[in-house]
This record gives C-alpha cells, sequence and structure tokens, in this order.
C-alpha cells in the first residue's frame, strides 16, 4: 500500500466519528438547540457498546454488532434526554447542561474501565476486547476502513432528505429559525418538535460512538473521544449546518488530524500546528458568518 | 429667562413613508409636571426621543431655556439638563446601584465617592436605594428609581419619564407621582408619557395631547376634563364619517363560529389577564376590540385564534382560525424562509410525511397573484419583501388556510395608505365570504371603519358599549359609560 492510500485511510477512519458527530451537532443546531454534549453522547455511546460488546455470548455472531449499535443509539440518545429534560422542566440552559454532562461521561467511563468493566487481569485502564462478531466489517481489504464510513456518509445524505422533503424536517427547521413564528403560525408543538431533534442529535451522536468502539478501537479506553464532540462544532458549523456540507467538513477535519500525525513523525512539525490550524479555521468561520449577519442587518 | 425650560416646536418625524410626528409641539414651563398625553402610537415616545438627543427631527426645532439646541446624540442632551428614563430599563442586573449609576460618567471609578454621591441624591430626593444592592434583586419600583437617581445625578433640571408607572404597582405609581411633583418644587421640570387620564389630570400642572403625530390639545391641568381629553386623544369630535362605511348589523344572526364562555386566563405571574369573559362571533361579521393597551386583549384575541390555553371557561372555535398578529416579524413569518416556506407553515403541525414542495409553491404563487404580493416568486425571501407585501402574504395565507373565522391584531401597523387599504379591503371581503372576524387595533378609528360590533376590553372584562366614540372611549379607560 502506498504512503498517500495509507493516509487517505487514516483521514477517512478519522473522518467517521467526526461527520457523524458533526451531523448531530447540525441537526441540534438547525432545531436551536445548543448541544455542546455530543462528546459526551459520544463516550455514552461507546460505553454501551463495549458493554454489550464484552457481555454477550460470542456465539450470536454478528447480532452482536446489531445490539452493539443499537445500544449505542439508545445510551446517547438518554445521554441528550437529560440535558432535554433538565430545559423543559426547569429551564436549565443546555450549553451548560450538556458541558456537564461531556464531564460526567468522560469521568464515568474512566470509572467503568478501572472498576465493573476493567479487562480481567486489572492491569489496563480499559475493557476486555469486544466479540468478533460485534466488529463492523472491513470496507477496504487489507487495511483498517471499515464500513462505518459509508454508515457515516449514507446518515448524512438520509439527514439531508429529512431536513429537506419531511414535514418533521420542516417543523425542525421552523423551530429552530423562528420559535415564535413556527408557534404562532404554524401551530407547532416547538418544545416537542426541539426536546425530540434534540434526543435524535444524541442517539447519533451515541451511535459515532458505537462505530468507533465496533470498527476501530474493538474496546472501551479511557479517554475513547480525543474531543470528537467539540470538534464536531466546528464542522457542523463550517458545513454550514448542511448535512450533505458536513461529509466535506468532517473529512477535512480528519484530514487535518491525520496529516499532523504525519507531520510530528516525519519532519518533526508539532502536532499542535493541527490544532492552531482548527482553531484559525474555527475563527474564520465565526469571522465570516458575523460579517454576513452584519451585512444582512445593515442592509435590512 | 423665560418661563419656558423646554420647547419643542412644529416637530416633524418620518420614518420612511410612515409619519411619526406632524408638526407636534410641546412647552413645558418651568418648576411643573407635564403630561403627555396619547393613544399608543400617538408619537409621545418618538417626540420625546427627539427631545432627548435619540433621534433627530426631519424638521422644527428645540429650545431649552429659550436658547435653541440641536441635539446629535443624548450625551447633548444630558449635558442641557435633559435625562430620560425609559419606559423598558436600561440597568445593567448583574452591577450595583453604585455602578449603574456611575455608568456612562466620566472619569475614573470611584466606590466609596459614587456611593457617599448617591447617599446624598437619595436623602436630597428622598428616592430611598441601596447603592450596594444588585439591580437583578431590586423590584420593578426600586431600580425606577435607580434610573431617575442615574437621570438627576448629571445635574438634570428637565426629566422625561416614559411611562413611569407601566410597571408599578397602584401604590408605588402614586408614591412616584407624587415624588415627582415634589421634584419639581425647585424649579425643575418633569415630562411624564402617560395614556393614564386620571395620573394626568391629578398629578400634572399642564397637559398636552398628541394624537397621530399632532398636538390636538394643551392647556393647564385645571382647565381639562376627563371628556375633553379623551375626544381629544380618539378623535372623537370629528363626525362619524368613516362609520357609514359600515354596513348594519344585520338583525337576524348567522352562525355562532367563534364562542368563549365564563373563560378566564391568567398569565404565568398568578395575575388574571380576563377575567369571566362570554362573547359570540358570529359567521359573516366583523367585531371590533377596542381597549388600551395591557388590558387583555392580546389573551382574549389569541384564546379566539386558538393559540392560548384557557385557566377556565368553555372555548368553541374552529379547528383552524385565521390568526395575523400585531409583529409581523416575529409570530407570522420566519424572514429567513422563502415565500413557499412561509406558505407551509399553514398546518405545518398536522403534515405527515413528505412535504409536498410543488403544491405548495403553487399555493403559493396563487396567493402573491390573487392577494397582489409584489414579489419575483414563491422562492423570493420574505425578508426582501417590504412590510406592506409581507402582511398582504400573511392576510392571503390566514383567509385561505380557514374560511371561517378571521383575528386580526393591529393588520396595519406599520403600513402605509395603500398597503392599508388593501389588507381592509381583503379583511371586508373575508367577512363578505362569510367569515367570522374579530379585530383589534390600537386606533379606534380603524376598529370603527371595519367593525359592525364593537366590545371593549378593560381590566380583563369585556363590554359592548353603545357603538360611538364618546361611550367606547370612556368605557376603554374604565368610566362609567352614560
Amino acid at each position: 500500500m502506498t504512503e498517500t492510500m495509507a493516509f487517505v485511510v487514516d483521514m477517512l477512519l478519522h473522518a467517521t466519528p467526526l461527520v457523524i458527530t458533526g451531523l448531530a451537532v447540525a441537526l441540534a443546531f438547525r432545531a436551536g438547540v445548543w448541544n455542546i454534549g455530543a462528546d459526551g453522547q459520544f463516550i455514552a455511546g461507546a460505553t454501551a457498546a463495549a458493554w454489550v460488546g464484552v457481555s454477550v455470548p460470542a456465539g450470536i455472531g454478528w447480532l452482536a454488532l446489531i445490539i452493539a449499535l443499537i445500544a449505542g443509539v439508545i445510551a446517547g440518545a438518554i445521554w441528550a434526554a437529560i440535558a432535554a429534560w433538565l430545559r423543559s422542566r426547569f429551564g436549565v440552559l443546555e450549553v451548560i447542561s450538556t458541558i456537564m454532562l461531556n464531564f460526567i461521561a468522560t469521568y464515568g467511563a474512566s470509572f467503568l474501565v478501572r472498576g465493573p468493566l476493567q479487562e480481567p487481569t486489572h492491569v489496563y485502564p480499559q475493557t476486555s476486547g469486544i466479540v468478533s462478531g460485534a466488529h463492523i466489517p472491513i470496507l477496504l481489504g487489507g487495511t483498517r476502513l471499515h464500513w462505518g464510513f459509508v454508515i457515516a456518509v449514507a446518515l448524512a445524505v438520509a439527514a439531508w432528505w429529512v431536513m429537506k422533503y419531511s414535514a418533521t424536517g420542516f417543523r425542525v427547521r421552523a423551530s429552530g429559525v423562528n420559535p415564535f413564528a413556527a408557534r404562532s403560525a404554524g401551530l407547532i408543538d416547538v418544545s416537542r418538535v426541539t426536546a425530540f431533534a434534540f434526543v435524535t442529535s444524541g442517539a447519533i451522536a451515541g451511535m459515532a460512538g458505537a462505530i468507533e468502539v465496533s470498527g476501530v478501537t474493538f474496546a472501551l479506553y479511557e479517554n475513547i473521544s480525543p474531543g470528537y464532540g467539540y470538534t464536531a462544532i466546528a464542522v457542523a458549523l463550517l458545513a454550514g449546518l448542511n448535512p450533505l456540507g458536513v461529509i466535506g467538513t468532517g473529512i477535512l477535519f480528519g484530514a487535518l488530524e491525520t496529516a499532523a500525525g504525519a507531520m510530528q513523525r516525519n519532519i518533526g512539525i508539532p502536532s499542535t500546528t493541527a490544532s492552531v490550524i482548527e482553531a484559525i479555521v474555527i475563527l474564520a468561520v465565526i469571522a465570516i458568518a458575523q460579517l454576513r449577519t452584519n451585512r444582512v442587518t445593515t442592509s435590512a | 429667562m423665560s418661563d419656558v425650560a423646554l420647547e419643542l416646536a412644529s416637530i416633524t418625524k418620518r420614518f420612511g413613508r410612515l409619519t411619526a410626528l406632524d408638526g407636534a409641539s410641546l412647552q413645558a414651563r418651568r418648576g411643573t409636571v407635564h403630561a403627555l398625553l396619547g393613544e399608543n402610537g400617538a408619537g409621545k415616545t418618538t417626540l420625546m426621543r427627539i427631545a432627548f438627543g435619540m433621534l433627530r427631527p426631519d424638521s422644527g426645532s428645540i429650545a431649552v431655556d429659550g436658547t435653541d439646541r440641536s441635539f446629535a446624540s443624548p450625551a447633548d442632551a444630558i449635558a442641557a439638563g435633559i435625562g430620560m428614563v425609559h419606559q423598558h430599563f436600561t440597568l445593567v442586573p448583574a452591577m450595583t446601584v453604585a455602578e449603574n449609576i456611575a455608568l456612562g460618567g466620566r472619569g475614573s471609578f470611584r466606590p466609596t465617592q459614587v456611593r457617599e454621591a448617591i447617599l446624598a441624591l437619595s436623602a436630597r430626593t428622598g428616592l430611598a436605594v441601596d447603592p450596594s444592592a444588585r439591580i437583578e434583586d431590586l423590584p420593578a419600583g426600586a431600580q425606577q428609581r435607580v434610573e431617575i437617581l442615574k437621570a438627576l445625578s448629571r445635574d438634570t433640571r428637565i426629566l422625561i419619564l416614559d411611562e413611569p408607572t407601566a410597571v408599578l404597582t397602584p401604590t408605588e405609581s402614586r408614591e412616584l407621582l407624587q415624588k415627582a411633583r415634589e421634584l419639581v418644587s425647585n424649579g425643575g421640570t418633569a415630562i411624564l408619557i402617560t395614556h393614564k387620564l386620571r395620573d394626568a389630570l391629578e398629578f400634572a400642572d399642564d397637559i398636552t395631547v398628541l394624537r397621530r403625530g399632532s398636538t390636538v390639545w394643551s392647556g393647564r391641568a385645571s382647565e381639562a376634563t376627563e371628556e375633553t381629553l379623551v375626544a381629544a386623544m380618539l378623535g372623537g369630535e370629528r363626525t362619524g364619517a368613516e362609520m357609514q362605511r359600515v354596513t348594519a348589523i344585520a338583525t337576524d344572526r348567522n352562525a355562532t363560529v367563534l364562542s368563549l364562555e365564563n373563560v378566564s386566563v391568567r398569565d404565568d405571574g398568578g395575575v388574571e389577564r380576563l377575567r369571566s369573559v362570554t362573547l359570540a362571533v358570529h359567521a359573516g361579521e366583523i367585531v371590533g376590540i377596542a381597549a388600551v393597551e395591557g388590558n387583555g386583549q392580546r389573551e382574549l384575541l389569541r384564546v379566539l385564534a386558538g393559540r392560548m390555553r384557557v385557566t377556565s371557561g368553555d372555548v368553541r372555535i374552529p379547528a383552524v382560525v385565521g390568526f395575523i398578529p400585531e409583529d409581523r416579524h416575529r409570530d407570522a413569518l420566519i424572514q429567513d424562509f422563502s415565500l413557499r416556506d412561509n406558505v407551509a407553515l399553514l398546518g405545518a403541525s398536522t403534515r405527515r410525511g413528505v412535504m409536498s414542495w410543488a403544491a405548495i409553491g403553487r399555493q403559493t404563487r396563487e396567493l402573491i397573484r390573487d392577494y397582489d404580493v409584489r414579489a419575483p416568486d414563491d422562492l423570493t425571501r420574505a425578508r426582501s419583501l417590504s412590510g406592506g407585501n409581507q402582511q398582504k402574504l400573511v392576510v392571503g395565507r390566514e383567509i385561505e388556510g380557514s374560511q371561517t373565522a378571521l383575528v386580526a391584531e393591529n393588520p396595519s401597523r406599520g403600513l402605509d395608505v395603500q398597503a392599508t387599504a388593501a389588507v381592509h379591503a381583503r379583511i371586508l371581503a373575508a367577512r363578505d365570504a362569510g367569515m367570522a372576524v374579530v379585530i383589534y387595533s390600537s386606533d379606534l378609528d380603524e376598529v370603527l371603519a371595519l367593525a359592525e360590533r364593537v366590545v371593549v376590553v378593560h381590566a380583563g372584562k369585556v363590554t359592548e358599549p353603545p357603538r360611538e366614540y364618546e361611550s367606547i372611549g370612556r368605557a376603554m379607560l374604565g368610566l362609567p359609560v352614560s
């Protein structure tokens, strides 16, 4: 395999969780929900998938994978539902609650891999390997690239279609852009629609976590997410919250992170350079968005 | 030096095609409380914003103590000794009283010095505040005292109070107005913007009444009566020529379409907004609602339109009631959506499966054609349309969407004459087609021009006085109808 090929494979492997969590963030933001908790939802999904993966009997074959993915989806949804409930019941800002839930998820996973779910030798802070039935099949023979990337792209296309053409997607968009008009002119139950979008966003982020465990790590580690859920915010914003755009921006950030490792190994450029570039991209996006808003306001 | 502290002469101010002030004048004498009366939208606040340098007049002059002035900003007005307390407070909630009062001042912030200055001012004026309290912890009445102290802390000789009692309890209101009287006893001037007749009659020395941007009455409070002020505010001196357009009340009523029985509504704070309201609206009639802002008309309209839950009582309305809310930008349209997407809001809550964009697009183009909306096509963004064309689209969407009942709240707000006429024609046509229509306008003329029945909401209660200016005006202000 050529070096370029290896780079592309690595890039797509990195891009997979970024695209899926990016979709989760884009969906929530479109609904006017500031879900900063994709990272926590990702970890919840990964934890649930790993727990299923080490608990089910090996004999059930590929059913293990299905159950693991479903468990990840449910765990992510529940993690988001906590914040959604706090928001609707007590008016707790989701920006605050989701960030706090991120920490709870991170340390919760830490506790599990050092306690109840730790591998039998009790040496490493990680779970045992998941059963082979729970592994996602390899997409490209001889590489680590698995079908998760295809799932990510399919999910993006599906999300794009739902937002554009379905009645549900329309209600989500209307509620997100102008909840007052959605309520008054559209008679939409805005709080229900946004809660639905919030939980769905969590479910998608949870799925990303499950795919990471079933496709790449095959076990739950401490720090399973190097901040995917946070990078996802940049991925979603850079894509203008368009699900199809998220495929492109997810791959871009995947490339940046892959290249950072390669540059450090080969020519000694610190990998933090990639973080700097990411930060510059994010700042540029914010600046452009602000300029655009200003132009609209002054012309109105 | 003349006796007049502030003189505004022939002030005209236009916003686009809308004339907010049309040669308005006001003379406030030194050592007096001056009430500026008028209905909502009469131009009271606009006139005072001009006096405070927040807006520049298109024509007219401002004189302080007999000297002509031109204010480029509030800073100039403050330098000339004018202070203004806005209806919506402009305090920083997280900061203390002292910090808020010092904010905007010159030089460095010395906490103890500021504190002492505030306490001294507070003692002199009798406006009690705790300089170290946080604004967010203070009730509305105390916040207002801070606003007044802030204005007074800058050597203010002319203090403008914009609807100061709107946020206060009756007791607090009386205290505040009493305080305003005391403040002017040593030569200051207070200008009180209000639409409460009794406050003006009881606490003001002089009164100026604005109506549709012009001064229609001014003089001593002692020479004014409730009747003369009502007539001036509502324009009752005009013969009911516009009323002639309305068809006589049908003797045999059609079927009841909207019906409320003993309906009460409490807001989140537990305040009763509607008290045991009973009202029936029939097919083919327009019922007008007259009310002074904040008397429950907002809630009544939303209950009739099926947009608000009631605390108790019986509501019988069709499944879909067309609703034209007064805040078009916020409640009726999504500015960043296309016209087609805005039309898709119709029935958006019950749509299932896939959006039939082709059909909705066709429907939108028909509305654009039938309701004379000036827009290139159905994919144009709502934002790019003028207010009049936006409103025509809303009116069309709501009428076509319901076909049985329509509730309109200030439907001509912010529209020019032509667009207003078009909207009125549509509402009358809907009535003729058999729809039950309810219309509220803060302009009583508009209500009378369209509605054959007029009901008045005052303090959450609904009455139906005789359909003529005087009686309606009195009922709106809670006075006994003769």
